[in-house]
C-alpha cells in the first residue's frame, strides 16, 4: 500500500494584472442556477511521441475536469459537439463571439507538450467569456500516469478562481468497505479518490475494523480494529503498512482522530461501563484524560486551531452534543433540540460542526453553530450518520444504509455527499457497499 | 420531496418549542420498556441457564427477567469454576456507530457486575463490547432490533 508523492511543480504564467472577472459563482447558497461552462478539448504538440499521443489525454484530463465541476453542482457544462472553435486556436486566441454563440459563460482549454525525460507539461487556461478576459493560467509538470492528480488539481484552480473558496477534488476519502452478511460482515479499510476512482484495500479483512480518519498532515490513518478480538485504536502508516497500538488500555478504545496539528489521537476509553475522553501524544505516547463523567462520552472532534473539542455524551440522560476547551474545561451543552445528537465534526472552517440527529425514528445530517445555533438539517432518511468535511468546508460525505428485509436482505451502506447548502446530494460510487467515510485535505498541502 | 420532508420537520420543531421548551426527548425517541421478552435467539450454556439477556432502547438497566436469567449464569458458573466468559455486549442499528460500541460496553458491564454481586470471581469474567457490528437478527424492524439489544454470555475455555 504506498502512495507515490508526485512532485508536481507549478508555475504560474505571467498574468495580465486586470482580470476583473464578470463571471463569479456564489456557493452559499443553494445553486439552482449552474454556470455554464466550456472545457474544451486540449491539444497535443505534435512533436509528442505515439506512446504519449495514444493515452489521448487531450480528451481525458477535460473530461476529468468536467465531470469533478458537475459534480460540484455550481457549474453546467456544454456539450463539446456544440463547440465551434477548435482546441488548438481556443487556447492561444479564443473568439469570444463563437464561445458567447453558444451561451458558455466560462471556457477552459489547454494545451499538452512534451517535457525532458519523458514528463508533461499540461498548460490551462480560464477565460471569461462575458468580459473576454483570461483570467487565469498555469501549467503543471507531471508524469503522464499522474495526469488524474494534475486533472484534479486544474479543477480545484478553476472552482478556486470562479468561488473564491479554495477547492477540494485533489483529495481522498478512506472508508470501510462492507462485503457478506449482515450479521457476519467483513469490513476492510479502503481509500480512493474523492470521486470514487483508484480504490485500494488497506486490511485484508481477518478483523473488523471501523472508523478510519487521515491525518491532517501525514500519511496516517487512526481507525478501530478487533485484532485479537481487543477492540482498540491504532494508527496505521498508508505509505510503509506498519501499524502501531495507540496507548495500551486496560480495556476498548475508539472513536479515534487527530489533532489539527496531527500530532495527537483524541479518542474514547471505556472501562466499567463508562466512556470518557482521551488523547495520546503520538510521539512521547503521554496520555491526558480530558473528561471525567459515569456517563458515555465519546465521538470527539478538534476545532481547527485546536482550542476546543466538540463531543457528544449522555450525562442529561440522553446523547447530546457538547464542547468544551481542549484542556477539558468549560464544558458545555450546545444541542437543545428534540431527538438525540451524535458524531458532531467541526467544520476545517471553524464556524459550523456537523451531525447526525435521530428524531422521531428518522436520520439527519446537520450543521449548526459551534454555540449551538442556528441548527439546519440537510438531509432527512431511514439511516444515516457520520458526516465529514471535505476540506474546504463546503461539501460533506457520511453514509446512509437501506432497512433490510426480515430475512437481512436489501440492507447495505453506500457513501454519499451533500452541498453544506442541503442542495446537490449525490451517490458516490463504491465497489463494495461502504460506510464510515473520512475525508482528506488537500494533497497539494494549503 | 425532500424539502418537504425537511420543510415538516422544521415546522414540527417550531410547533414544538411553541407547545413548551419543557417536552422531554424521551416522548420521540425512546420507548420506555422495550426490551425482548420472547427466547427466539437465546441459546443456552446449559440446560436451563440461558445465555443472554435484553435491554431497551439506549438503556442498560438490567430488567427483573435479565437479573433472573443472570442469576441462573452465576449459579452455573459458581458450579463450574473452571469455565471463564466472556459478556458480549450489543446494540440494535438505530444509534450511531461510535455511542453504540460504549453503550455495548455499559450493558455488558452491567451484566458483569451482576454476575459478579451474585459470586462469580471478577477475573472469570472479561467484557467486548460489539456495539450494532453484530446483529441476531439482521432484520431492520422493532422485533429485531429488541432482539439485538443484548449481552450475551460466552464460554471462553
Amino acid at each position: 500500500m504506498k502512495y507515490k508523492i508526485f512532485t508536481i511543480f507549478i508555475l504560474f504564467f505571467i498574468l495580465t494584472t486586470k482580470s476583473f472577472a464578470l463571471v463569479s459563482v456564489d456557493i452559499t447558497r443553494g445553486n439552482l442556477d449552474p454556470l455554464p461552462t466550456a472545457i474544451s478539448d486540449f491539444y497535443l504538440d505534435s512533436k509528442l511521441g505515439d506512446n504519449i499521443k495514444n493515452l489521448k489525454l487531450e480528451s481525458k484530463i477535460p473530461e476529468l475536469v468536467q465531470n469533478n465541476l458537475s459534480r460540484s453542482g455550481l457549474f453546467f457544462a456544454l456539450e463539446k459537439k456544440s463547440f465551434i472553435q477548435k482546441p488548438e486556436p481556443a487556447h492561444n486566441k479564443p473568439r469570444f463571439e463563437d464561445w458567447a454563440f453558444i451561451k458558455t459563460q466560462v471556457l477552459v482549454t489547454g494545451k499538452i507538450s512534451l517535457e525532458k525525460e519523458g514528463r508533461l507539461r499540461v498548460e490551462f487556461k480560464l477565460w471569461d467569456v462575458v468580459s473576454a478576459t483570461e483570467l487565469s493560467a498555469l501549467a503543471f509538470y507531471t508524469t503522464p500516469d499522474n495526469w488524474r492528480r494534475v486533472s484534479h488539481m486544474i479543477s480545484d484552480k478553476i472552482y478556486e478562481r470562479l468561488t473564491g473558496e479554495k477547492g477540494y477534488f485533489d483529495s481522498r476519502i478512506i472508508y470501510v468497505s462492507e462485503t457478506g452478511p449482515k450479521v457476519d460482515k467483513k469490513k476492510r479499510l479502503a481509500v480512493m479518490d474523492q470521486d470514487g476512482y483508484g480504490v485500494k484495500y488497506l486490511t485484508l479483512g481477518n478483523e473488523l475494523v471501523l472508523t478510519p480518519r487521515f491525518s491532517p498532515t501525514s500519511q496516517h490513518v487512526t481507525y478501530m480494529s478487533y485484532f485479537k478480538n481487543l477492540p482498540r485504536v491504532y494508527l496505521l502508516n498508508i505509505e510503509t503498512g506498519i501499524q502501531d497500538l495507540v496507548g495500551d488500555f486496560p480495556g476498548m478504545t475508539f472513536a479515534p482522530r487527530f489533532s489539527p496539528d496531527g500530532k495527537k489521537i483524541i479518542m474514547s476509553f471505556a472501562q466499567e461501563g463508562n466512556s470518557d475522553i482521551y488523547t495520546m501524544d503520538i510521539k512521547t505516547r503521554v496520555v491526558e484524560k480530558l473528561t471525567d463523567h459515569p456517563s458515555i462520552d465519546t465521538s470527539p472532534s478538534y476545532s481547527p486551531d485546536g482550542s476546543y473539542i466538540t463531543f457528544n455524551s449522555d450525562r442529561s440522560g440522553f446523547q447530546q452534543i457538547y464542547t468544551m476547551k481542549s484542556d477539558g474545561t468549560n464544558v458545555k451543552r450546545i444541542s437543545f433540540g428534540e431527538g438525540l445528537y451524535g458524531t458532531p465534526v467541526w467544520s476545517p472552517r471553524g464556524d459550523l460542526i456537523a451531525f447526525t440527529k435521530l428524531y422521531r425514528n428518522k436520520f439527519y445530517i446537520g450543521v449548526m453553530r459551534s454555540d449551538g445555533s442556528g441548527e439546519r438539517l440537510l438531509t432527512e432518511n431511514y439511516y444515516q450518520e457520520a458526516p465529514s468535511w471535505a476540506p474546504n468546508g463546503r461539501v460533506l460525505v457520511f453514509y446512509r444504509e437501506t432497512p433490510s428485509d426480515s430475512s437481512g436482505r436489501g440492507g447495505g451502506a453506500k457513501l454519499w455527499s451533500i452541498d453544506l447548502t442541503g442542495y446537490n446530494e449525490r451517490l458516490i460510487q463504491t465497489p463494495t457497499d461502504a460506510s464510515d467515510p473520512s475525508w482528506s485535505g488537500l494533497l497539494s498541502g494549503k | 420531496m425532500l424539502f418537504k420532508n425537511l420543510n415538516k420537520v422544521s415546522l414540527a420543531l417550531v410547533m414544538t418549542l411553541f407547545l413548551g421548551a419543557c417536552a422531554t426527548q424521551q416522548a420521540t425517541t425512546t420507548k420506555g420498556d422495550d426490551a425482548y421478552t420472547g427466547t427466539e435467539t437465546v441459546k443456552f450454556l446449559a440446560d436451563g441457564v440461558p445465555d443472554r439477556v435484553f435491554f431497551s432502547t439506549n438503556k442498560s438497566e438490567l430488567t427483573s427477567a435479565a437479573t433472573t436469567t443472570l442469576g441462573k449464569q452465576a449459579t452455573y458458573l459458581k458450579a463450574n469454576p473452571t469455565l471463564n466468559v466472556v459478556l458480549e455486549g450489543h446494540a440494535d442499528e438505530r444509534g450511531t456507530r461510535e455511542y453504540n460500541l460504549a453503550l455495548g460496553e455499559r450493558r455488558a458491564t452491567a451484566a458483569k457486575n451482576y454476575l459478579i454481586s451474585n459470586g462469580v470471581a471478577a477475573n472469570r469474567i472479561k467484557v467486548l463490547s460489539y456495539g450494532k457490528e453484530k446483529p441476531a437478527n439482521p432484520a431492520s424492524n422493532v422485533l429485531a432490533w429488541s432482539q439485538n439489544r443484548r449481552t450475551v454470555t460466552v464460554k471462553t475455555n
